[in-house]
Order: C-alpha cells, then sequence, then structure tokens
C-alpha cells in the first residue's frame, strides 16, 4: 500500500522537477533570444526599468542591440504610479540604469525625490517644447496620449441625435444616462479627464460642472476596463459616451475581428475637451552605466524607436520626424488645444481635488 | 531506578523540544526572510517619511472619519461575505462529504477553477450573465415587456457579495466537505434513534464535530474578503472600498506612504485578531475523533427525497459557479455582436479567431509569448509554489497540532496567517526596499513570483492540515510505537494515510492560489516570464475587440488548465483514511 | 428478579412482514419476517453479511425498507422517523459522541425529550450507577477503554427507556476475558429493567446465554425460530447444525420400510419420524456417544487425537475412514491417539436427520 503512495510522491515530484526545468529552459531560452545579435563577448548590460504597459518590438530592439552592441534587460514594475513608488523607494539603490514611463501625473513626484540624472540629449531638438515639462532635463519626453471622450456612431446615427461636440454639451438633457466615467482615484484616466476639466473649467469652476454631470445621471467605475468593455454601448453596455484614449478609434479599426473600413467609434477633441498625458524617459540616479544609459535615452528619442511606439504602446510619438502609420493618418484625432495643468500643481493639490470630487459626485 | 526513569524523562522531553525547534525551523526562516524583514522594512521607511513621526500617522488614521467607514464597511462586508458563502457552501459540503454520485469529481474541479480567475475576467463572466445586456436581464425584459433591464448589478454591494460567494464557495467545498467526509454518520444515526430530529443532530452532533473546518474556512474567507481589492475596485464601483483598496490609494496615488503604513498596521491588526479568536474557538472546539473513510460514509443517491436535495443543491452551484465560466467560455467563441444598427461588415457567429490569433504575435513585440509557454510558465510557477508551500507549511501544521501543549505555539499560530492579511502593493514595495544586498538581491529574480505565492499559500496549506493533523487519535500512534514503529515509520504509515486527503487539500489550494495570483504577481514578475493571469491583463487593458477576445480565449485556456490540474491532483490522491 | 418465561405477555408487540432490502444488486434481505413479544430477549445471530445489521437499521428507521411493514403495538411504523420511534440502538463500535464527556453522552437523548433537567440527572446517575460506572461522568469518553465506552454507550441508549432496545454486536469488540463478564453484566441489566430488546450477534454462545428466544438468519432470511435449548436439539437445517459448531455430518440414504422410516448411512441404519426417500444427512451430535455401553448403535474407530478442555475432553476419532468430533466427561477414560476405540450411540436422541438440498449434499465429505 505505502509502496504505490511512494511512487505516487516519487512521481509527482519528478513532475514538478520537470516543470522547474522548463521554466529555467525558458530562462536561457528568453536570454539568448534578447541577445542573439549580441557580440559574442561580455556585452554590456543595461537594465530599464518601466510599467507594465511597456512593449517594443523585436525588429526595433535587435536594430539597437547590433548598432550598440549593448545588451537591455527590462524590470516591469507594474503600473505607472507602482513603478515610480518602486523607483522613489530604491533610489539609494537602484534597481536600474534607466527608468521610462513616468508620465505628467506623476512627474513631480519622480522630480522631487531626485531620482533622475540630468541628460540633455542631442535629439530634444526634434520634440517640439511644449512636451517638455523638466526644465532641468533629468525626465525627456518619449510619447504622448490624449485622454478624450469617445463615442459609439451607431448609437447616435440609429437614435438621430448629434453626437456631442465638447464637455459643455454633455449637459444637455439630451445626453441624460448616457456616459460613463473612470474615478480619478483608482484610474489613470479618470484622473486626466478630471484634470480636463479642472484645466478647462478652472479650479473654481470644475467642481460645478461635475455637479452638473452627476445631475445629468452621469455613472462611474472604476476602471478604464470596465467603462471600455463592459459599460461602453459598443462592448454591449448601456452608455454610448465614455472617456477613453484619442487613439481608441484608429485601434478599433486596427484590433477589429473582422477587417472593417471605418472606425465604430469617434473622440471628441474639441479645444480643451482632452488632457494629454505625457510620458518621460531619465536616467537613474547613481547608475554606473550613464554612457550605455544615454545611448539608450536617445535610441527612445530617435525615429526607429518613435515609430514602433504607436503599436505597441498605444500612444504616438514626441519627435517631429517620426511617420506613423497611415490608419493613424487617417483616423486619429489628434486635439490641438488639450487642457493643460501644471505638473507641481498636480502633484500638489491631486490629494485636494479627488476628495472634493468624491464628495460632489460620489456622495 | 527511579532516578534512570527521570533522567529519560528529562531526556525525552529534551528531544521533544529539539523536535518542535525543527520543525518550525524551516517555516519561520521563510516567513522571516520573506515576510517580517520586507514588511518591516517598508514600515519602518514609511515612518521615517513621515514629519511628525510614527504615532501622528496612526492618530490621523485613527481620528479620520472616512478612515472609520472604511473600516466598518471593510468588516461588515467581510463578515456578510463569509456568512453567505457558508450558507452556499455548507449544504454542498454535505453533498460531496455523504453522497457519491457521477460528475463529483468534476463539480469540485469546476468549484476550484472559480478560485484562480482573474476579477476583470470575473467582471466580465458576471457582465455577460447579469450585466444590462447579459442574458439574465434579457430574458426578464422580453419574459415581463420591460424596457429597462431590472437587475442592476453594476456598482452595488450585491455584486461583491456575490463575486466573494462565486470565489471563496470552494473553500467551504473542500475544506469542509472533505472533513465531513471523515466523519462517521453512524454518530448522526445515534443521535437519531436516542430522540434527535434532523436539524438537531446536525445542530448537536455534526456541527460541533466540523466546527473546526467550519472554522478553519470561515476565518480563510473572511480574511480574504476583508483585504478583498479587485473584487471591490471592479464589481463594487467607487463607493466601496476596503481598507486594502485605500492603502493602494494612498500608496500609489497620493504617495502618502506613513498613512498607508498606519492602515497597512490596522489591516494586520484586524487579521491578528480574528485570528486570534479563532484559535481559541479552534482549540476549545477540536476534538480527536475516529476518522472515517470516505467511501465507508458516502452512499449513493437512491431516495428521492435525496435526489432532490442533490439536483437542487448542484442547481445552485451550477448556476452560481458554473454559470459565469460557461458564459465566458462561450463568449471566447463567439463573434462580437453588432451594436444597433451598427453598419459593419462583421457577423455574429462562432470563430476560433481569438485562439489562433494567440499564437500570432502580431505586434512582433518583444515581450510575446505564445500561450502554451506561458501556460508552461504558469504551471512551472504553481508546482513550485506547491512543494514550497508543503514544504514549510507540513512542518508548521504539524508543530501546532501534535506539539500543541507549547505556550510559543499561542503566539505562532495567529502570526501564520498574517501574509494574508498584508496588503500586495505593501509588500511588494517591502521586496523592494529589503531584498537588495546580494545574497538576498532577488529583487529581479523569477524565484520572487514562487515565493510570493507560497506566501498566500502557506495559511490555506497550514489551515486544511491541522485540523486533520489534530485529529488523530494518539493511541493509534501510540499503538504503532508500542509496535516497535520509529517515529518516521509511524508517520509513513499512520499519519499520512490519515492526512493523505488534507494534504491533497492543501496541494490543491497551493496549485490554484498561484495559478491564478494576480496583485503579488503583477508587482514583481519578469516580462519574459508572464503567468496566464498576467496576459490576460495584458489583453483585456487594451482597445479593440480582438485585444478583448483574446482576453477571454486566454481565460478559457486558464479555466482549462486550472480544471485539468485539478482533476489530476484529485486522481492522485496519495492516500485516503482506512487504505491501510 | 429472575424472570419466568411463563409471564411473558403472549401478544407480540413488533411485527416484522416480508421486509427486503437491496443496496445496488445486492439483496441484503430477501423478505425476512417476525415476532417479538413483550419484555423478551430475541438473538438475531447469523454469520456476518447475512443482513443482521440491515436489519437493525430498518427497524430503527434509519434505513427504509423497499417491501414489507413493521408494526409497533398494532400499528404501522414503517413512515415515522426514527428519532420519533422510541426505540434505542447501540451502534457496534458504540458510537458515543467525541465532544462530549460521558455524562452528556448520557443525557443525550433525555435532553431530546425534553424532560425536566433535574429528572434527566437523577436518571444518567441511576443508569451510570445501572452499567457500573459510578463517578465517570465527568470523563472524556476518548479515554476511556474498551469495556468502559461500550458501558457508557449501553448507558446512553438505556437511559431513555427505549420501548425496544437493539443491540448491534454490542461484545464483538472486547475481548474474550473481559467478554464473558460483560455478558453475564448485560443479562442482568436487561432482565433486572424488564427491556424488551433485540440482540444482534454472530456468536451462539452469547445468543443462547442472552436470550428468550433466537432467530437464525442466512442470507436475508429466517432460518430457524426458537428457544436456545430447541435451536440446539433441533436445528432445522444442516446450515443451523454447522453455524451452532456441529460438525459430524455423513450422507444416507432415506427408506420407508412399511410404517418404521429408516436412514441408511455408512454408520448404521438410523429409525427417524422424518419420512424421506433418497438422499438424506444425518448430524451425530458430539456429546452423544458413550463408551463401554451395549445400548443403541455400535461403532468401532480409531483415536485420531484428544484435546483437554477443563471438564469436557474433545476426541478426533476416525471411523470407516471418516472423522468425527465427540465429546467425553474429563473423568471418561479414552484410549491414547492411534488405539482403537469402541463407541455406542443413540440412535434417537443422538442424531438429527436432514432432508438436504443439492449444496448440501455436496458439501458433506462423509
Amino acid at each position: 500500500m505505502f509502496r504505490s503512495n511512494l511512487k505516487k510522491v516519487t512521481l509527482l515530484v519528478a513532475v514538478c522537477l520537470f516543470f522547474s526545468a522548463c521554466n529555467a529552459g525558458n530562462d536561457q531560452g528568453t536570454a539568448v533570444q534578447t541577445s542573439a545579435q549580441a557580440s559574442p563577448k561580455e556585452a554590456p548590460t543595461l537594465t530599464v526599468m518601466t510599467h507594465d504597459s511597456f512593449s517594443i518590438s523585436e525588429q526595433v530592439m535587435n536594430a539597437f542591440t547590433e548598432a550598440s552592441g549593448i545588451e537591455v534587460r527590462f524590470l516591469k514594475s507594474g503600473d505607472t504610479g507602482t513603478a515610480v513608488n518602486k523607483a522613489v523607494l530604491a533610489k539609494d539603490k537602484p534597481l536600474a540604469d534607466v527608468f521610462y514611463g513616468v508620465d505628467n501625473t506623476f512627474l513631480s513626484r519622480a522630480l522631487e525625490e531626485g531620482i533622475f540624472e540630468t541628460y540633455k540629449s542631442p535629439l530634444l531638438t526634434d520634440i517640439p517644447d511644449h512636451f517638455e515639462l523638466d526644465p532641468q532635463n533629468g525626465a525627456l519626453p518619449v510619447d504622448f496620449g490624449d485622454v478624450c471622450l469617445n463615442f459609439d456612431k451607431a448609437y447616435f446615427a440609429e437614435n438621430n441625435l448629434p453626437p456631442p461636440q465638447n464637455l459643455e454639451d454633455l449637459l444637455q438633457p439630451q445626453y441624460k444616462g448616457l456616459l460613463v466615467v473612470e474615478n480619478p482615484a483608482t484610474s489613470s484616466p479618470g484622473l486626466a479627464f478630471l484634470l480636463a476639466t479642472i484645466g478647462h473649467f478652472g479650479e473654481s469652476g470644475y467642481l460645478d460642472y461635475w455637479q452638473g454631470l452627476v445631475e445629468n445621471n452621469l455613472l462611474v467605475v472604476n476602471d478604464w476596463e470596465v467603462a471600455y468593455n463592459q459599460e461602453f454601448s459598443r462592448a454591449g453596455g448601456t452608455r454610448p459616451i465614455v472617456v477613453s484614449y484619442g487613439s481608441s478609434p484608429p485601434f478599433e479599426v486596427i484590433f477589429s475581428e473582422t477587417p472593417i473600413d471605418e472606425p465604430p467609434t469617434e473622440a471628441v477633441v474639441s479645444d480643451g475637451a482632452c488632457f494629454r498625458q505625457i510620458e518621460f524617459v531619465g536616467i537613474l540616479n547613481g547608475t554606473q552605466n550613464r554612457d550605455l544609459a544615454e545611448e539608450w535615452i536617445d535610441f527612445m528619442l530617435s525615429p526607429t524607436f518613435q515609430e514602433d511606439i504607436p503599436l505597441q504602446m498605444f500612444v504616438f510619438p514626441v519627435n517631429k520626424n517620426t511617420k506613423l502609420d497611415e490608419t493613424f493618418e487617417e483616423y486619429l484625432a489628434v486635439p490641438e488645444n488639450p487642457a493643460f495643468v501644471n505638473p507641481e500643481d498636480i502633484s500638489s493639490k491631486r490629494e485636494t481635488w479627488i476628495r472634493d470630487w468624491t464628495e460632489v459626485v460620489l456622495r | 531506578m527511579r532516578s534512570i526513569i527521570r533522567n529519560f524523562r528529562i531526556q525525552g522531553s529534551y528531544r521533544q523540544a529539539i523536535a518542535y525547534a525543527v520543525l518550525w525551523s524551516a517555516p519561520l526562516i521563510f516567513l522571516s526572510i520573506f515576510y517580517f524583514y520586507p514588511l518591516g522594512s517598508i514600515i519602518k521607511t514609511s515612518f521615517e517619511r513621515a514629519d511628525a513621526g510614527f504615532a501622528s500617522s496612526f492618530f490621523e488614521a485613527l481620528r479620520s472619519e472616512s478612515v472609520r467607514e472604511i473600516l466598518w464597511f471593510t468588516i461588515w462586508q467581510a463578515a456578510l461575505s463569509t456568512l453567505l458563502t457558508l450558507a452556499i457552501g455548507l449544504p454542498g459540503a454535505y453533498l460531496l462529504a455523504r453522497y457519491e454520485f457521477r460528475g463529483k469529481t468534476l463539480l469540485r474541479a469546476l468549484s476550484g477553477v472559480a478560485f484562480v480567475l482573474p476579477t476583470l475576467v470575473v467582471a466580465a463572466a458576471f457582465y455577460a450573465l447579469l450585466g444590462p445586456q447579459g442574458w439574465i436581464n434579457l430574458v426578464a425584459m422580453r419574459i415581463f415587456g420591460l424596457s429597462a433591464a431590472p437587475i442592476h448589478l453594476t456598482n452595488t454591494i450585491y455584486a461583491i457579495l456575490l463575486a466573494h460567494i462565486f470565489y471563496n464557495t470552494t473553500i467551504v467545498l473542500r475544506m469542509v466537505g472533505d472533513f465531513w467526509s471523515h466523519i462517521d454518520p453512524h454518530l448522526n444515526q445515534a443521535a437519531r434513534t436516542l430522540g434527535a430530529n434532523r436539524l438537531e443532530s446536525f445542530r448537536k452532533i455534526t456541527l460541533p464535530l466540523i466546527g473546526p473546518a467550519i472554522i478553519s474556512a470561515a476565518l480563510l474567507i473572511f480574511i480574504f474578503s476583508f483585504t478583498s481589492f479587485g473584487v471591490i475596485l471592479i464589481l463594487g464601483g467607487p463607493r466601496f472600498a476596503t481598507l486594502e483598496v485605500e492603502i493602494y490609494f494612498q500608496t500609489i496615488s497620493l504617495f502618502n506612504l506613513p498613512l498607508a503604513a498606519a492602515l497597512s498596521l490596522i489591516q494586520l491588526g484586524c487579521t491578528l485578531a480574528m485570528t486570534i479568536i479563532y484559535t481559541r474557538l479552534s482549540n476549545r472546539l477540536t476534538r480527536p475523533l475516529k476518522l472515517q473513510a470516505s467511501r465507508i460514509s458516502q452512499k449513493r443517491l437512491t431516495t428521492w427525497k435525496s435526489r432532490i436535495f442533490a439536483g437542487v443543491i448542484i442547481f445552485i452551484l451550477l448556476t452560481l459557479l458554473v454559470a459565469p465560466l460557461l458564459a465566458l467560455l462561450t463568449r471566447s467563441f463567439v463573434r462580437l455582436e453588432p451594436g444597433r444598427g451598427q453598419r459593419v461588415t462583421e457577423s455574429p457567429g462562432l470563430t476560433l479567431d481569438f485562439y489562433r490569433e494567440l499564437s500570432i504575435n502580431r505586434r512582433s513585440s518583444l515581450f510575446y509569448v505564445p500561450p502554451t509557454t506561458a501556460i508552461g510558465i504558469s504551471l512551472g510557477y504553481a508546482f513550485t509554489t506547491v512543494i514550497l508551500a508543503l514544504a514549510i507549511g507540513l512542518p508548521a501544521a504539524w508543530a501546532l497540532a501534535r506539539h500543541s501543549d507549547r505556550s510559543l505555539n499561542k503566539f505562532l499560530d495567529p502570526v501564520l496567517m498574517l501574509p494574508l492579511g498584508t496588503s500586495a502593493v505593501t509588500l511588494g514595495l517591502g521586496f523592494i526596499i529589503a531584498l537588495n544586498r546580494p545574497p538576498l538581491d532577488l529583487r529581479a529574480s523569477p524565484i520572487l513570483v514562487p515565493i510570493a505565492h507560497t506566501l498566500v499559500a502557506f495559511p490555506f496549506v497550514v489551515r486544511s492540515l491541522t485540523p486533520s493533523l489534530r485529529s488523530i487519535q494518539p493511541r493509534l500512534r501510540h499503538a504503532a510505537a508500542m509496535l516497535g514503529a520509529s517515529p518516521a515509520y509511524v508517520f509513513q504509515r499512520v499519519d499520512l494515510p490519515l492526512i493523505g486527503r488534507a494534504l491533497l487539500v492543501a496541494a490543491i489550494f497551493a496549485f490554484t492560489i498561484s495559478l491564478g495570483e494576480f496583485g503579488a504577481t503583477a508587482l514583481i514578475s519578469r516580462p519574459e516570464y508572464p503567468t496566464i493571469p498576467l496576459m490576460i491583463y495584458r489583453f483585456i487593458s487594451q482597445p479593440g475587440s480582438i485585444n478583448y477576445g483574446q482576453a477571454l480565449a486566454l481565460s478559457s485556456i486558464l479555466m482549462l488548465v486550472t480544471a485539468a490540474g485539478l482533476v489530476a491532483i484529485e486522481r492522485f490522491r496519495i492516500a485516503d483514511v482506512g487504505e491501510f | 428478579m429472575k424472570k419466568d418465561p411463563q409471564l411473558i405477555d403472549e401478544q407480540p408487540v413488533l411485527i416484522l412482514k416480508e421486509i427486503y432490502k437491496s443496496f445496488d444488486d445486492d439483496q441484503v434481505l430477501a423478505g425476512i419476517g417476525f415476532e417479538i413479544l413483550d419484555r423478551e430477549i430475541l438473538a438475531l445471530l447469523g454469520p456476518s453479511g447475512c443482513g443482521k445489521s440491515t436489519l437493525l437499521s430498518i427497524i430503527a428507521g434509519i434505513e427504509p425498507p423497499d417491501q414489507g411493514k413493521i408494526y409497533w403495538h398494532g400499528s404501522q411504523v414503517d413512515n415515522i422517523p426514527p428519532h420519533r420511534r422510541g426505540f434505542g440502538l447501540m451502534f457496534q463500535d458504540y458510537m458515543l459522541f467525541p465532544h462530549m464527556n460521558v455524562y452528556e453522552n448520557v443525557a443525550f437523548g433525555l435532553q431530546m425529550s425534553g424532560i425536566d433537567r433535574n429528572v434527566i440527572q437523577s436518571r444518567v446517575l441511576e443508569t451510570l450507577e445501572l452499567v457500573g460506572l459510578v463517578g465517570f461522568g465527568e470523563r472524556d469518553v476518548n479515554s476511556l477503554s474498551g469495556g468502559e465506552q461500550q458501558r457508557v454507550a449501553l448507558a446512553r441508549s438505556l437511559a431513555p427507556r427505549p420501548g425496544l432496545l437493539m443491540l448491534d454486536e454490542p461484545l464483538a469488540s472486547i475481548d474474550r476475558t473481559l467478554r464473558e463478564r460483560l455478558m453475564v453484566d448485560l443479562r442482568r441489566i436487561l432482565r433486572q429493567l424488564e427491556q424488551t430488546a433485540i440482540y444482534v450477534t454472530h456468536d451462539q454462545e452469547e445468543a443462547f446465554a442472552l436470550a428468550d428466544r433466537v432467530v437464525v438468519m442466512r442470507q436475508g432470511k429466517v432460518e430457524q425460530i426458537g428457544r436456545p435449548e430447541d435451536i440446539y436439539r433441533k436445528p432445522a437445517s444442516i446450515f443451523v447444525a454447522r453455524f451452532l459448531g456441529m460438525t459430524n455430518l455423513i450422507k444416507g440414504v432415506g427408506i420407508i420400510d412399511g410404517d418404521q422410516n429408516i436412514i441408511e448411512t455408512s454408520l448404521g441404519r438410523f429409525p427417524t419420524s422424518k419420512s424421506i426417500e433418497g438422499p438424506a444427512a444425518v448430524l451425530i451430535r458430539p456429546e452423544s456417544a458413550a463408551l463401554n455401553s451395549q445400548i443403541g448403535i455400535q461403532l468401532q474407530g480409531k483415536m485420531v487425537e484428544k484435546t483437554f478442555r477443563g471438564n469436557l475432553c474433545q476426541a478426533t476419532i476416525s471411523i470407516d475412514g471418516s472423522t468425527f468430533v465427540f465429546n467425553f466427561l474429563s473423568n471418561s477414560e479414552l484410549p491414547d491417539a492411534g488405539e482403537d476405540i469402541q463407541l455406542s450411540l443413540d440412535p434417537i436422541e443422538g442424531i438429527v436427520v436432514f432432508q438436504p438440498d443439492v449444496d448440501d449434499l455436496s458439501s458433506i465429505l462423509n
């Protein structure tokens, strides 16, 4: 009796060892894959800490490795806020050489904590000045994305209703019960949209606006995923207007199940209706690989990497010499004048704004 | 002569003390390095950042009305979730314990599947079933001719409770069901012939006997619901927040680390208090039992009464646990329906596109991982977790059960539960600060993932094992020892077969916890080794219906892998009581 | 307090009619039926697997019968749940409630009937005294010895004063020396309480020692019902004889010779009252052989082995190539093993004649 048990146990352990061995095999496998083109001798290694939305295509990565001989290791560290916090907490003994992914809502925190070393990349000349929010050039802009209202075109066509043109329209009775937004306390686009209303209506006016939205039966959920994939009428929900990204319509075309010639949704990009999230990269203070880090940052700002950004990360390049895919040329609506809020204000007043918003909208 | 005996006794107790210390060493070393040290570090760092010092953050937390409200909500929703889960789970546990029927293993496996699904996926499943356009609402609208959906689940407490029941029922089914199956049904028959009706017999005999297992399950469910994060955020909506949610908000959004640390400590304090109450109750309730082989105690569904009972219970369990899973599964094979009057070329119909797409690196991303590799990685982590969790959980449970007279146990027992009550974000940041020096510079090592999973699984392993270990009559072991068996042999021949089933339950918990864990994994995993839940999140957070479809397809694969794993482990039973 | 069988009320209190029960395809009870009289102790005797315990479960109401009826004091009780039948059942392995002490175990049934607390207390103490467990009330049942547990179980089932007490192999897990004593105690207690009881056992000694009447069961049916001495004297079948430990069976042929019925065997001709023509079987009682007697059938054999058994001596004797076992008083002068022996058999009282079925015939070696 026990003998057969013993056999079973041995088998179980063997299976586990097998799986761990597979795992170890994978380990080597990917390491080889990423460094396939690197020189067979000790390749210098650069560690890049980033958030979990970071992505890069294999060809672009290989291009960098081949040209520079640098092997890059990526450390994904949770969502943007978590990654920034990790970088801040590890600043005495940095986890990496470069940090990519801090956006303008978290920028002040990173700068105040002094996690970045100054680096004035020569490529900054190719980037429009309004993206450069850090005058010290610790954090260099890489990409941007606009958080805008999206609407379900079919719903408005079917109901013979004109789609909303700007933020003010949403207060009209005909749009009652049509809007779903994300909670600024828990969601990055939610915070961005709150900032858009603050930028647009001013600190004195935004709460009245939200009061109006509440009276017009607005729905608040905690995450973009729930708003966009569940409550949005396009996904089978009941709300035809959702806070999402300016880039969502072209991505609906690119990632549709069957080819379609026109996006089913559209973004509202009138003046002050959107908030622009800009993501930055910087050299982490205390790095031993400053040269490699500079090389990598220059690469991130160069057209090679910049052109890779939209399809990998669903945001858009800041380098003006970058050529976009034609789907984007055709369907991407870029707001000319997004609402603007100073990063220092975001950092210092974020708590107050969110608390006041919660008071008005959720109580 | 007398002195020899005394000498012998002292030696005996000395030996016992050594055995006790050896048993505790592995679990305590593990917990110290991977739990207490990181946790202590982050809390210390957090308070160092407070301008007015450590105490002020506590005062700030306790004075704040919103924190008090959050604490109150956290407690009552956890209590309510626990009660409801027990109410749903206990009849199911009875069914699994006392009856033998076809599809039982499958039912058990399916209930375990619920346990591993990421919250966003469960939310999607609930929406598919109960959302404004979910089929229950659609059917209700058609039947009653309503113009609007009658059931509003979004952003309600009911959604939270439903999800907690959905996730945790399997804990009751397994922990209580398995323990129950070893209780001799003749005890109830004895009570019946002494004049007790069914209810009295349940209340006076069954309930006290399965009590330890019930409160073990209740404690775990309570702590799970108490520290609930994803369910509250996604299904509860912005009007509800637990301490865990608030800790996340204070840490990530506001970077108010001192307040977050104070809240973390409050949460830990509550966990500790619950566990201490539990330990008291458990020690009072546990009695040595004659454990029966389950195949002796189980009968078939022969009478119409038992068939109706089984039918109703199975129907409830299926509706609650399996219907959402099925909704997901079907949705992953169906093209998105075009919206009302939508002018698009898509047509609804069956498709394998989402599954096919999983194996294509369309964006030729460096971080692309084919689904088979992700399954391998997930299973690798899961099996490593099972081994680790059993390796440190068994000695700990052993020390708790066998050396129950040691006063140190009273202190250590509650401490073991603390990892469950710790916020993932707090501990994740703790790893960053603490494990930063060789030889423990593990901040970027893939081994951190199974270690984190083990921390979560460890309390489950200990809780599954102790009731059974305690119930083994010492006489049985003494009898074996008198027959000349060495302690190791006694363990092999007496204890192992008797706790075989409990060991299996423990392994299953470790396995499923590892397969489904998301919060901690997201904080520490390396991009080259994503687990299936991480990949699901990757897809679900990107716009475009093909990405959403892939998330559902991957969820279905996760369900399948889990179900297959559970059935395999069940088949693998090390021993059943009475098989020796 | 000795009970005189004559005083037993001849009116049956429990009547079982044609009870059938199957588990899956396995028929456990095949139309069993019997009656039990008031204040009577009835033993259900049979080998394991003959359906004794199942029958108890059915009488207790724990298992429903597939067919058949049960009457208690004239009214049908089939549909009454176990807790309202007012029967007591003592389980084979006692099934003491492990989470209660001795007192609580014994008090359980009384509490269920909602009796006043003081009455419960006096009844529990009284019952504990009856079974010889004075002062055991606070003891943990898990720490008791097997014999003590058995007494607690008995006290627990007796305390509510059940109209019918059923005992399922109550002495099976007790060792031999203790069993004798407990058997005596048990009989004393049951008689003292004038308890109507069904006593299930596979041990004929227990059944004979305790019961007023014995029901011998075989494969879910009644094989024989009767007083212990009647069953011993006149086993109704070869099965019963064998079960009672009587093994001296020989084949024979029945002949009707005018008004005389005779069985012809290898040992000689035995007159019988049964008229059998054809195959027959003869059981020779182990105590029926006499030494140095000229009366009865004379047999010539060889002593194979003799075993001293206290007041008896058991002799294995080979006669005509067949082996028989006979009991003699210890003071008899028996030849040593290997020597010849001369026996005489009482052809009337010393034998039982059966009309065997095919199975029986093939199993008789002699």
